[in-house]
């Protein structure tokens, strides 16, 4: 956690190397803290008067049963990755961003106006500059909250979520005015949509017949990208600084409230570019609900992850799989899959309740490295 | 535009004002008294959503409103004992624990309403109460004295939330724990106790301020029946200064513009409906950004309390 001083302090020192028994200690608390998740959906099943495990196997088997369960499962695993890499930049500098349901839509709508307006290009040309918009778009969205934060000192928590409102707002006007699809218009259904982006923005299809697109290996790349960026650079360092003790990164001439500003400007470019990828990977379009919650989800697999952008890579197919799993759910044995997301809740507060042992954990084992080294002196 | 400005209309948007203000009411005033004792509650939204899904619920099948709130309280205690075992024993990151408690209510009451419910039914709701005597004044009887009694007892909630902040024992500890903790928790005062019994507060009226929109303002339940309100109200906290009052101020001041808004659109003023809706957000944060008053914000506010650690 981000608050937590001691925990990567003695791995600062020696930073090439990796301590296996603490990332095992700190891998095996959010699988302890799903499987409580899971257990107590067990009991809700019950409750529902459906056999649970026949509504697990429901669920593992529509996921990894089929090469389209699988892919799937990686298609809502690639939004929930770039979102949550956001969230890794925020949540590591101690800034809570809420916003990625509103960065998703801003980048969305940035990457959708953008490559209609450019539709003659080429698209090497046309793609990487509108995923660029897209960025821009959602780190806009996220700029906004971060420097009212570090100029008025307004809560970013509350400040996002009402960007959130805005945002929806924001795309039902224009998809119903500036961006609503001439097709709908002249056909008379006015379908709350925008018209089918160009051809050459698409993100190619991975495994043929299936919607597995590219996005996917992006995502993937950024995450590399993200880790260097975050314990190899000095940008990112501050970061992290801020995150573990304001006070310190001050007393260091560190210029706290402009890394905050910074890393909420970053966390909602991935976010925007989640939105990017949603719309060029996948609708291909923008139309309503084009989040599909991946703004609360990424931050659960964000958690999840440890905040780590490594770690972040097989936890948000995780839950890619476990949103695929719940719909196939829903149609094996009628459970609403909206009990996914009260198990998200669940797996949420088990993370941050058991943060108080990893950071005993951390300290006892501090002390333990601390007393071997003295030993070998 | 001049329509708007006749006198009925101006009558019926507070009367609106001051009928949507209620949830926001209940559910601020909860959160204020969580804030007071160090605790940001951020679940607030998923408390509504759970206490309204089940104030519907008993009142649809049994066909008592009072049994409806009751509901909704408890629903909101159980939901506030959630929080604070998480927030308050196991001290986590209060941000984020509180979106994992609205994410839990969130999907829990939808779940609950297509199991149990599934299409949109409404309930007959608590009906408007014409005061004696208060309800025969012309304009301000019509505004204030002929609404709902879930509506009056938002309102007095303020002043009693005031006094016992303010002149009760308890109030003090509670201001006492959330500016000081570890002098509180010298003088022999339990801080995680009073902590435990702020955030079930809070969140009883949470559930309250759930229930009030469920079976008295929209009379129906449907999935995230919300849309956020909760987290504004805990927008509303800081905006008032932690003060009941202010948070009144707030909570009208919103509601008015939330008011003008949709009467704008009755009245088929020619703006998009997204930019009405949008307007009260837009506020919100402009009005966080001009009034936050730091010098009354909880010392200890979002800092878990460790024995020893300072």
């Amino acid at each position: 956690m981000p608050s937590d001083p001691t925990a990567s302090a003695p791995r600062q020192s020696r930073r090439l190397t990796f301590d296996w028994v603490d990332i095992a200690f700190r891998a095996a608390l959010p699988v302890m803290a799903m499987l409580a998740a899971l257990l107590i959906g067990a009991v809700m099943l019950l409750f529902l008067k459906a056999n649970p495990f026949e509504a697990y196997a429901a669920m593992l088997n529509g996921v990894f049963g089929s090469v389209s369960g699988i892919t799937q499962s990686l298609v809502k695993a690639t939004p929930l990755l770039l979102v949550g890499l956001g969230i890794c930049i925020a949540f590591r500098a101690s800034v809570i961003n809420i916003g990625a349901e509103g960065q998703i839509i801003a980048g969305a709508l940035m990457a959708t106006w953008f490559s209609l307006q450019f539709r003659a290009w080429p698209g090497w040309l046309l793609l990487p500059t509108t995923m660029m918009m897209g960025f821009i778009g959602g780190a806009v969205w996220g700029f906004i909250p971060g420097i009212l934060k570090a100029r008025l000192d307004v809560n970013e928590i509350l400040s996002t979520v009402m960007m959130n409102a805005i945002a929806v707002q924001l795309m039902n006007l224009m998809i119903r005015s500036l961006l609503m699809d001439p097709a709908g218009v002249t056909a008379g259904t006015y379908l709350a949509q925008s018209e089918r982006l160009p051809e050459q923005v698409w993100l190619p299809r991975l495994v043929p017949q299936t919607s597995l697109h590219a996005g996917a290996i992006i995502a993937v790349v950024l995450a590399v990208v993200v880790y260097i960026f975050l314990w190899r650079t000095t940008i990112g360092y501050r970061i992290r600084a801020v995150g573990l003790n304001p006070d310190a990164a001050r007393y260091a001439g560190i210029r706290v409230p402009v890394y905050q500003a910074l890393s909420l400007t970053l966390a909602g470019g991935f976010a925007g570019l989640a939105g990017v990828v949603e719309v060029i990977g996948v609708q291909h379009r923008l139309l309503e609900g084009i989040t599909s919650g991946y703004g609360f989800s990424g931050i659960v697999a964000a958690l999840f992850g440890g905040l780590h952008p490594l770690g972040l890579i097989p936890a948000s197919w995780l839950f890619g799989s476990l949103l695929v799993g719940a719909d196939k759910m829903q149609r094996a044995v009628q459970v609403p899959s909206a009990l996914v997301d009260t198990m998200m809740g669940l797996v949420v507060l088990f993370v941050v309740g058991s943060a108080l042992w990893s950071r005993r954990w951390a300290m006892r084992r501090e002390i333990a490295v601390s007393k071997s080294a003295e030993v070998k002196l | 535009m001049t329509d708007i400005f006749r006198l009925p209309v101006v009558i019926g948007i507070l009367v609106s004002a001051i009928r949507l203000a209620t949830p926001y009411l209940y559910a601020a005033v909860g959160e204020a008294f969580a804030q007071t004792s160090g605790v940001v509650n951020l679940g607030v939204d998923g408390i509504m959503l759970v206490g309204a899904y089940a104030a519907f619920f008993v009142a649809l099948t049994t066909g008592n409103l009072w049994l409806g709130v009751l509901a909704a309280m408890f629903v909101g205690l159980l939901m506030g004992l959630l929080m604070s075992v998480i927030s308050v024993t196991l001290k986590a990151e209060q941000g984020i624990s509180g979106i994992g408690l609205y994410m839990f209510g969130l999907g829990l009451s939808s779940v609950l309403f297509k199991v149990t419910i599934g299409t949109v039914k409404t309930v007959v709701g608590f009906q408007s109460v014409k005061l004696p005597l208060l309800g025969d004044i012309p304009v301000i009887g019509e505004i204030f004295f002929r609404q709902s009694l879930p509506v009056y007892g938002a309102f007095l909630l303020v002043p009693l939330a005031w006094w016992f902040m303010e002149k009760t024992t308890w109030g003090l500890r509670i201001k006492a724990v959330g500016q000081n903790p570890a002098a509180a928790d010298s003088l022999g005062v339990s801080v995680d106790k009073v902590r435990y019994f702020s955030v079930c507060l809070g969140s009883v009226l949470a559930g309250l301020a759930g229930a009030s929109l469920s079976i008295a303002l929209v009379n129906l339940f449907q999935e995230n029946l919300t849309a956020g309100q909760g987290f504004i109200a805990v927008a509303l906290v800081y905006f008032g200064g932690w003060r009941p009052l202010g948070i009144m101020g707030g909570a009208l001041l919103f509601s008015i513009v939330n008011a003008f808004q949709l009467w704008m659109q009755v009245l088929g003023v020619r703006i998009p409906s997204d930019v009405a809706v949008m307007l009260p957000y837009l506020l919100t944060i402009a009005a966080l950004a001009v009034t936050v008053n730091r010098a009354r914000q909880p010392a200890a506010l979002n800092k878990p309390f460790e024995r020893g650690e300072n």
